[in-house]
């Protein structure tokens, strides 16, 4: 096989990594923070998906779309956090897993009622429609770099915020020592009520930006969770740095596994996750 | 320089009746105890007496069961810990809370806040100049600091609240002599700036020294409250409550 048809694979893992890093940044922080395990968190994507696809259905651009969908999926995330999450910090984490899993019916659930249970799509925006030659016969689509970018920019800004602001201070201290983070007048159920709807902001805009280059359909917020779980143990719970790094892992390595070896790509993740957690057990990184 | 307490001779703290409870264990027993502006108070008592206990429930992080707390005259039983620490509490846990994952310029700047009334008496300059030492690793992670230096750090931290009063737990606990010289002339100095302080250690010889009152809590009830001459006039006492 020629050296184009491993650079498409690669560009494929990269930017498939860069959506699964937008979800596993929320669920480690939410983990790692607020020691909540969400098992909900892939249904956030799922909304962002349907939120484009309905939005852009109105107003004929996914941009828009997407712009009005951010605001709806973060209000959404709060709402969620005040009335359910909230009532889970003091509760183990068979609570946890009992009403998250509840919420992930109901939103199936939702999407059913809301969108009936077949497949849809969106389309491509007309300006990024185009492909980018890379040898005589093969080609890669414009979007695909485009949701790269994105997430560069996204990432950059994240790391931006966690490392050098005081909100991003405040994060990794609450992760490291919550009493003594509120030993020191922070107000922690704020910060956890922020921290929730940024990673629902995340993960339903993940689903917003992949909606044109992936299907919708009932149901697709639990294959993402299962992938993002993974990433979440391998990058170590609460770290922003490893939720990158496992990301990158899973997505070039279940790319490469799907083209490569079709009839073992289902394994592929997860023996790779086995062989990171026999190295190290606590996973790649430390808490944020 | 002033502090922040708004009434005159309203005290900084006043509790009554504290009982606290860890599950089932009744670790208070009807705890009173009142703190003034600007006051340095020593508790002093054996392992397991409830020291620790008796500050984490002031701060809010041991909330009692029973009895009643006021800061500044308000009652802040049922506040969380966040409101009370904005009402001028900080606090300096025995095991020093530093976040490893944060740097120590970050430890610092984190916990900046104006105190009560709005003071800002204590800018990380201030901060610095009390513990010359610090600067010269604001750049060390928290796990990268010795044990000094995170008790400097810990107290610094405090002192960026702007507080009225600093609860101090095991303020030179596994500290060498040197270090320990340095972190009492620190208290000194925070007694001096007019911020009171409430002081856990062993070092009763010390803390009879700078203490105005001295409080001894035996198995989660205070058996002594008085002032440094009285207690020293009364040997007794402290051989049979802390055994020195």
């Amino acid at each position: 096989m020629e050296f184009s048809f491993y650079l498409i694979q690669l560009l494929n893992g990269i930017q498939y990594g860069f959506l699964l890093f937008l979800v596993a940044s929320g669920l480690t922080l939410v983990f790692g923070i607020m020691d909540v395990i969400n098992l909900a968190h892939g249904s956030f994507y799922m909304i962002g998906a349907y939120l484009a696809f309905w939005l852009t259905g109105i107003f004929g651009s996914l941009f828009l779309g997407i712009v009005l969908a951010i605001p709806l999926a973060v209000a959404l995330g709060f709402v969620v956090e005040r009335l359910a999450i909230a009532y889970l910090y003091k509760k183990g984490h068979l609570h946890q897993v009992l009403l998250t899993y509840a919420l992930i019916l109901i939103f199936d659930e939702a999407q059913r009622f809301l969108w009936g249970n077949d497949s849809h799509g969106v389309d491509i925006p007309a300006a990024l429609s185009g492909s980018i030659t890379l040898t005589d016969i093969q080609v890669y689509p414009v979007y695909r770099l485009f949701v790269s970018f994105v997430c560069i920019v996204i990432g950059v800004g994240m790391f931006y915020v966690i490392q050098k602001t005081k909100l991003g201070m405040t994060i990794r201290a609450g992760a490291s020592n919550r009493q003594m983070t509120q030993a020191l007048g922070i107000n922690i159920e704020r910060l956890f009520t922020i921290v929730f709807s940024l990673g629902v902001g995340l993960a339903a805009f993940a689903g917003m930006i992949a909606a044109p280059i992936d299907s919708l359909y009932p149901g697709m917020g639990d294959n993402i969770l299962i992938i993002s779980l993974v990433v979440v143990v391998i990058g170590g719970i609460g770290s922003i740095k490893g939720a990158f790094v496992g990301a990158m892992i899973i997505g070039v390595s279940s790319i490469f596994g799907k083209t490569l070896f079709p009839s073992m790509a289902s394994i592929v993740v997860y023996a790779m996750m086995a062989g990171i957690l026999i190295w190290k057990p606590q996973g790649l990184f430390k808490s944020a | 320089m002033t502090t922040g307490s708004p009434g005159n001779n309203t005290p900084l703290i006043e509790a009554r009746g504290l009982h606290t409870f860890y599950g089932d264990s009744h670790i208070l027993h009807g705890i009173d105890i009142t703190i003034h502006k600007s006051e340095t108070v020593s508790l002093i008592g054996r392992n397991g007496m409830g020291k620790t206990t008796t500050l984490r429930t002031l701060i809010g992080l041991a909330p009692p069961r029973q009895g009643t707390i006021k800061v500044h005259g308000r009652d802040i039983k049922k506040s969380k810990v966040h409101k009370i620490v904005h009402q001028g509490i900080a606090y300096v846990p025995d095991d020093r809370g530093i976040f490893p994952n944060l740097s120590l310029y970050e430890n610092l700047i984190m916990a900046a806040r104006s105190g009560p009334n709005g003071r800002d008496d204590w800018p990380l300059s201030r901060v610095l100049d009390l513990f010359p030492r610090l600067k010269e690793r604001m750049g060390h992670m928290g796990n990268q600091l010795s044990g000094g230096e995170q008790q400097m750090l810990t107290i610094g931290r405090a002192l960026m609240t702007n507080p009225d009063l600093i609860l101090l737990d095991e303020a030179t606990e596994g500290l060498a002599p040197k270090l320990r010289k340095i972190i009492w002339a620190v208290i000194k100095q925070i007694k001096k700036a007019g911020i009171a302080t409430v002081i856990v250690d062993k070092d009763i010889k010390t803390l009879l020294e700078i203490s105005d009152r001295n409080i001894i809590i035996e198995k989660g009830k205070i058996i002594y409250d008085g002032d440094s001459e009285k207690l020293i006039k009364e040997p007794e006492i402290l051989k049979k409550y802390v055994g020195v």
